[in-house]
């Protein structure tokens, strides 16, 4: 009785321990299909499309990490068949880094160039006011 | 007979238009009060004559004139008469009609509502109006043109594009265009005054609510495409970051920018020639938006039929526009000068920082949507650029935008004292930050971007509060602004929470089986033919219920239109102030199985909420009082007179 | 100086959208060219009990024609591939790409069979190390078996002449 009640329990933690990894599966194939562009749509992630191919390739993408290759592994696998084309993250390359950094940088220097000229043309402000002073001074003591 | 009529009404718009840019243009310079007088009526006149060519079109939509070969590309006679008239729009040259129409509109309302401005400027906005629209109606007649004759006439059209048979689709594209179009106005202030040299604070006023209420319509019309593309697409998604989309919204992220500078122009004169620059700016990104999907460089979801040889006419017209008023602003400007006097500490600061955010934003999409095009052009190889990059760029230069959303209403012009803000502003942050922390948990999972979203947007939302609460009066234009922010609080709640918590399954399902999602249960009744006007569907009844007590039934379908044999996914959605419940159903399977996908999404409503909010704050700034008294002064003094 | 950076921005857009008219934004280049054609042992569709390898054809140049019963564009470069292989001497191979055999085997009946044999590829697993993604696609391999050219899309009567024939001579002398 109690060896049933044991193979039982084991069974159904296998069983839930198992779906539960399958949930975390699924999620680790969409996470990496959504990354994916798929080739013969207009403008759609592996995740979204329900193309035959996309379908093909979420599964060698689940077959994969089940197998338990890593999800570079598999991003791999997939630039050295379809090229960089197929990364919707475009990769860090020097022929990228215009892209990834180019914001930021701009960023900064808009904003340095901006505290810049503000500070200059206070201080101008404050040199001509001053000058003003100086001659509104002399103008009264005319 | 009409569709001929059209074509010769397009025709004599377009010599009114060249008429209409070269009398009042001369004259104004020459100070020549007739030929600046000819801009009104020259302006009406085209408006009136586009709109009857729009108006012959849509008959010839109406009453299925397979003749006409526009109307058998778009059309069929099955198709029921309100996709009728919408397919109007549904392709490339009648959408650009439609452009030719907003702008008719947008000259009307310049010649009518302009009565408080000079003989001159008015001569100048609507002469630069008149050479946009004569780029536009040319590029009509010579490549793209709506009236052309199919000879033999078809027997029947091929359909409108079952993906644009949808009310959304009935009015994204003019809302769309009124804000797009909406920006030459800005533009043609921008030109008339580098033309007239007189770059003051009076042209920022007068420039002011024709552009918020521009950049109000286009906020409604990218909000209109987002939900549309949410109903219509089929798996839920509402932003894809793709051309077509971010060529709507850089021109919204300038204008936006521009809203704000015009505003430090009209009450402090400062930021003169960079207000100027940025009107320019916001009106070439339109024309860029134009350019990207019409011409082939860029593939995307809904991009037109592209040709190369049309991308031609409109490059060229760009750089006719855009590069003359670039030359006009080189020449009339001696350095871009910031004007005005006002330490770092100062609303002024805080909002040419705002600027510079925005300004970036734009340029990181920009940068995005073009670079492949970059490479591709440089021979370096072909990438992609999607979600992963504009999230991981595009949302990090926003946090500090929101933040200042704080800082600006609340600082004082000119001289700002730091401390004081900090007291006015100590209460916002501490109750931001506490609900930023304990919020998320209330979802069943704390993440820090959720709290950090979240954080922002009560901020934001609190600081409006603050800047209403600390003014004793209320003017439109300070309501407007309250209310806009307030909208890019309830924004960026929906953005935050549906991008942290949604959650979706996919399951094989056969009638009798159930799935459950975040506490809910989708139960899959059955699935029975359901066909339409143009098409034959599957349609599922699934009955959803919580804890037991039913909730509602939804019905989603899987059409295919007969006459493209086009198969659609037409979802069911359940919307909901707190969640959508959105369901699509996939292709059949083996057996009588189905592919059932099932999604929740947690205050995605908020985001389009968010976006109409906002566009009312805009409509609401610029109906103040102060824009009109002018005008009521004038009619009052010739009353009594 | 600021001025000169605006007219400096406004060109370099305008040239960049000048370039792009000119090319095609959905033609994908593949990064197989120059790597060795990936390897595979498929059942050959005429002859369910023989398979069929690249390795079977090293020391020679030959061409890889991916096509399916199911796909439209292949029915118009078909007659083109029939032309090609009557009066070229480069063998010319078929990848059947995610048929049915029955289907596949019926329309080389109806339509020709300019193919020495095709492969089987039934579950499209070989078409994906191939970087398939439209079908029809076609890669000309040289001796060493390295993939020299992929063309994707049909083959055209001038894309034979202008590239194909020229390309398979030069790789013939090497």
């Amino acid at each position: 009785m109690n060896l049933i009640a044991s193979s039982a329990f084991a069974l159904l933690l296998a069983v839930s321990v198992a779906s539960a990894d399958e949930a975390a599966l699924d999620k680790r194939v969409m996470d990496l299909a959504a990354e994916l562009r798929c080739l013969v749509c207009q403008n759609q992630s592996l995740a979204e499309s329900n193309a035959g191919l996309a379908v093909d390739l979420r599964n060698q993408i689940r077959a994969q990490l089940a197998r338990g290759a890593s999800e570079r592994e598999v991003v791999d696998f997939m630039v050295a068949r379809y090229g960089d084309f197929v990364l919707y993250r475009p990769p860090l390359k020097a022929s990228t880094f215009l892209l990834w950094f180019g914001p930021f940088v701009l960023l900064i220097a808009g904003i340095c160039v901006l505290i810049l000229r503000i500070r200059r043309q206070g201080k101008m402000n404050r040199q001509l006011s001053e000058a003003e002073r100086l001659r509104a001074e002399q103008l009264l003591k005319e | 007979m009409t569709p001929e009529l059209g074509q010769f009404a397009l025709c004599l718009a377009l010599i009114v238009a060249l008429a209409q840019s070269f009398f009042p243009l001369l004259g104004a310079s020459r100070q020549n009060f007739g030929w600046m007088a000819l801009a009104r009526p020259a302006a009406q006149a085209q408006a009136l004559l586009v709109a009857f060519a729009f108006g012959c079109l849509t008959y010839a939509f109406v009453a299925n004139d397979f003749s006409v070969a526009y109307v058998a590309a778009h059309s069929n006679s099955a198709l029921p008469l309100h996709y009728r008239v919408a397919g109007v729009w549904g392709g490339h040259e009648g959408s650009l009609l439609l452009w030719a129409l907003m702008l008719g509109v947008w000259m009307t309302a310049v010649s009518l509502f302009s009565t408080h401005l000079p003989e001159e400027i008015v001569a100048r906005v609507l002469g630069v109006m008149g050479l946009v629209s004569a780029g536009f109606l040319a590029f009509l007649l010579f490549t793209s043109n709506p009236f052309d004759r199919l000879l033999p006439p078809a027997a029947d059209g091929r359909d409108l594009n079952p993906l644009l048979q949808d009310p959304g689709m009935v009015l994204h594209p003019p809302m769309l265009y009124m804000g797009y179009v909406g920006f030459s106005v800005a533009f043609a202030f921008a030109v008339a005054a580098l033309l007239s040299g007189r770059l003051d604070a009076t042209w920022a006023r007068w420039s002011r609510p024709w552009t918020t209420v521009a950049w109000a319509f286009l906020t409604v019309g990218i909000a209109l495409g987002s939900g549309w593309a949410y109903y219509e697409l089929g798996w839920g998604g509402w932003w894809f970051w793709d051309p077509a989309g971010n060529a709507s919204f850089m021109p919204w992220l300038g204008v936006t920018a521009l809203i704000h500078s015009l505003a430090v122009t009209e009450k402090r004169g400062a930021f003169r020639s960079w207000t100027v620059l940025l009107a320019i700016v916001a009106f070439a990104l339109s024309l860029l938006g134009t350019f990207l999907v019409r011409s082939g460089v860029l593939t995307s979801v809904h991009a037109f039929a592209v040709d190369p040889a049309r991308g031609v006419f409109i490059l060229a017209l760009f750089v006719l526009l855009i590069g003359g008023a670039l030359v006009l602003f080189a020449w009339r400007t001696s350095r871009i000068g910031l004007g005005g006097s006002f330490e770092l500490a100062s609303r002024e600061s805080a909002l040419l920082a705002n600027n510079v955010l925005l300004a970036v934003a734009a340029v990181s999409v920009m940068l995005g949507t073009l670079y492949p095009l970059v490479l591709d052009a440089l021979g370096v190889g072909k990438i992609s650029v999607g979600p992963p990059y504009f999230e991981a760029v595009f949302v990090p230069l926003m946090a500090p935008a929101l933040f200042l959303m704080g800082v600006g209403p609340l600082a004082r012009w000119k001289r700002t004292s730091l401390p004081e803000l900090a007291v006015l502003l100590r209460w916002a942050l501490g109750v931001s930050l506490a609900i930023g922390l304990a919020l998320p948990f209330a979802f069943g999972r704390w993440s820090a971007l959720v709290g950090f979203g979240l954080a922002l947007a009560v901020w934001v939302a609190s600081t409006a509060f603050l800047a209403w609460k600390k003014r004793p009066t209320h003017s439109r234009a300070h309501l407007g602004m309250v209310v806009a922010h307030l909208g890019v609080a309830v924004f960026v709640v929906g953005v935050t929470l549906v991008k942290g918590y949604e959650a979706e399954k996919d399951l094989k399902m056969k009638p009798g089986d159930s799935l459950e999602l975040a506490g809910y249960t989708f139960l899959l009744e059955d699935v029975s033919a359901a066909d339409g006007p143009n098409y034959r569907a599957a349609r599922a009844r699934i009955a959803v219920s919580r804890e037991g007590k039913p909730v509602t039934v939804l019905y989603p379908e899987k059409r295919v239109y007969t006459v493209q044999d086009m198969p659609m996914t037409e979802a069911a959605i359940d919307p909901g102030l707190t969640r959508d419940l959105y369901v699509s159903l996939g292709d059949p399977l083996e057996g009588a199985y189905w592919l059932v996908k099932v999604q929740h999404k947690p205050f995605v409503d908020w985001v389009w909420a968010g976006c109409l909010i906002m566009a009312l704050g805009g409509l609401l700034a610029a109906s103040d009082r102060r824009y009109r008294v002018a005008a009521r002064e004038r009619s009052g003094a010739e009353a009594t007179a | 100086m600021k001025l000169a950076w605006i007219g400096i921005i406004f060109i370099a857009l305008v040239s960049l959208l000048a370039v792009g008219l000119r090319l095609d934004p959905r033609e994908v280049p593949s990064p197989l060219i120059g790597k060795p054609a990936p390897h595979f042992e498929l059942p050959v569709l005429q002859q369910p009990g023989k398979t069929f390898s690249e390795k079977d054809l090293q020391g020679r140049v030959w061409i890889l024609n991916v096509w399916a019963s199911w796909c439209v564009a292949c029915r118009d470069e078909h007659p083109v591939l029939v032309e090609f292989s009557k009066s070229a001497a480069t063998p010319l191979y078929g990848l059947n790409y995610k048929d049915s055999r029955d289907d596949a085997l019926g329309w080389l009946k109806r339509f020709g069979d300019p193919y020495r044999l095709s492969a089987f590829d039934l579950d499209g697993r070989i078409g994906i190390d191939y970087g398939v993604y439209g079908v029809p696609e076609t890669y000309v391999i040289d001796k060493r078996g390295v993939i020299r050219y992929k063309r994707i899309g049909p083959v055209t009567g001038e894309l034979v002449r202008d590239k194909l024939v020229p390309l398979l001579n030069e790789l013939d002398r090497e």
